[in-house]
């Protein structure tokens, strides 16, 4: 049985090894203090980096956590704290949809909502279109994190004689911290490498980043471009962005899981 | 004012579950009062109406009149934050705050309370700590988890906890039944060193700890108070059958 088990658990890590194997065999050469420091360079001219994506997909992945973060950790613990039944009952659902929702979809409501009001694409409705898609993510795992402190620790709390706001902002959520922020980082992963909402929201950019209501570039979309172009260069430089994108997201997790491992780091 | 706590015609609910009905009872003050009662007779829920935690439960009702050390509890217009501050609270599984020290959970109450300085913190700390006779053990370890503490340790800590406010009451809901016999003594000890400034009333399921540490027990059974008397007395000559059945243990 152990047996089975153990090879059931390298089966699942066994994906993600083969793809970190083959992003480093493939994309490891074009990796140069160039791709991570300079533009692209035109059409043939060999060399050339995506800075400009790096620092846009970390724009994006920002700009979507300041509107997604905070609504989506007070939406769960009002999920979590309310006595109501109607309104969170259709909240949790519609949240539920709101994660099934494909994701280029998303990427058309952002494009009717903020590209044809504004009349061109920006960064602000990349990172728009990012936060929705955080949004259920966040607010689900928040709530299921707020559900697990135990009801004794409030009632500690009460009983202190701390009014119930106070409650929830200083022992509540302090205590469902760690899973908080694990649920946050799951989100950041998947919105870090999505393509298509940004399609039409992002749109790319092959200069430097020029202002929240311009075009931006990101890694997904760049290595999108340079994947389906016919320059063998181009093709190293998408293997070595795709290299960068879960390098990044690795790095994000591995800081996220060394703040989270404190001693008084409450439920996981 | 020390006047006690004073109870009259206490009703309460859990949704349609009648769990209390028509409690009266006077409790002296600066003394210690024990409930006793099989499990689920309702002593717990009783002292919850005490300081409006019982409130805290979805669906749970209240009726009665409760009038603790002058206050009247369940005026309108009363904060039960306000009655909270006044009548601490000991739960019966220790439940130390596990994201912060040993320090910060004593102090937790003042400072989510709105105090800042460290100074007043400090000496709030040390006070309680040594109320609670826990100083000695744990003045070396102020910064640590509060949760690293051994069970009996984190109960005490839970009663310095609730010490810091400075609390006219304090009310403790089988403090020792998740304890061993040597942090139950240590509790008993403490609970007779503080009567002297507190007015407390604890809710315990077995008879012992009434017998040493109280001077009035009331007898619950099924949501009504049997027989509340002088303790000596309800244990060598109660009065009503029912209570002499559950002190010689014929049932519960």
């Amino acid at each position: 049985m152990s047996i089975v088990a153990a090879s059931a658990a390298a089966l699942v890590v066994l994906p993600l090894l083969l793809i970190f194997a083959f992003l480093v065999w493939q994309g490891a050469s074009a990796v140069n203090v160039d791709f991570f420091l300079h533009l692209p360079k035109p059409v043939g001219e060999p060399g050339g980096g995506m800075a400009n994506a790096i620092v846009g997909t970390l724009i994006l992945v920002a700009l979507a956590s300041a509107l997604g973060l905070p609504l989506g950790i007070l939406g769960g613990l009002y999920l979590a704290e309310s006595r109501d039944r109607q309104l969170p009952w259709l909240a949790r659902f519609v949240a539920d949809v709101l994660n099934g929702v494909p994701s280029i979809v998303i990427g058309i409501f952002a494009y009717t909502v903020l590209v044809l009001p504004m009349k061109h694409f920006s960064a602000l409705a990349g990172g728009f279109a990012l936060a929705v898609i955080m949004l259920p993510i966040v607010v689900r795992t928040s709530e299921e994190m707020v559900r697990l402190v135990p009801v004794s620790l409030r009632e500690a709390a009460l009983a202190l004689g701390i009014p119930e706001w106070k409650v929830l902002l200083r022992v509540v959520l302090p205590t469902a911290r760690a899973g908080i922020i694990t649920g946050i980082m799951v989100s950041i992963a998947r919105v870090a490498g999505e393509t298509a909402p940004l399609l039409f929201t992002a749109f790319g950019n092959r200069f430097w980043h020029q202002g929240l209501d311009q075009p931006i570039a990101a890694l997904p979309l760049q290595i999108f471009a340079y994947a389906i172009a016919p320059y063998d260069d181009w093709h190293r430089q998408a293997w070595a962005g795709a290299l960068t994108l879960i390098g990044l997201v690795f790095i994000v997790s591995f800081a996220a899981r060394v703040v989270t491992s404190g001693r008084f780091s409450g439920v996981k | 004012m020390a006047d006690g706590i004073h109870v009259k015609g206490l009703n309460a609910w859990f949704g349609e579950h009648h769990v209390l009905h028509d409690i009266g009872i006077a409790m002296a003050p600066k003394a210690v009062t024990a409930l006793i009662g099989p499990s689920g007779c309702g002593k717990s829920t009783f002292i919850r109406c005490l300081n409006r935690m019982h409130e805290v439960v979805p669906g749970a009702r209240v009726a009665g009149a409760v009038r603790v050390e002058g206050q009247d509890v369940y005026a309108p217009g009363v904060d039960p934050v306000q009655i909270r501050r006044k009548i601490g609270m000991v739960f019966q599984k220790p439940n130390p705050f596990p994201t912060m020290s040993v320090f910060d959970n004593v102090v937790a109450g003042l400072r989510l309370g709105g105090m800042r300085e460290r100074a007043v913190l400090q000496e709030a700390a040390e006070r309680a700590l040594r109320q609670a006779a826990l100083w000695d053990e744990v003045k070396d370890a102020l910064t640590k988890s509060g949760v690293s503490l051994s069970g009996g340790q984190q109960q005490r800590l839970c009663i310095a906890r609730a010490l810091a406010v400075e609390p006219e009451v304090l009310l403790m809901d089988e403090p020792c039944s998740a304890l061993d016999p040597i942090a139950t003594a240590k509790i008993e000890e403490l609970i007779l060193e503080l009567r002297s400034t507190l007015t407390i009333v604890i809710v315990t399921h077995n008879m012992q700890p009434a017998a040493r540490v109280s001077e009035a027990t009331g007898f619950f059974l099924l949501g009504e108070l049997v027989e509340f008397g002088v303790t000596r007395q309800l244990f060598t000559n109660p009065r009503d059958t029912r209570t002499e059945d559950y002190i010689t243990g014929r049932f519960g």
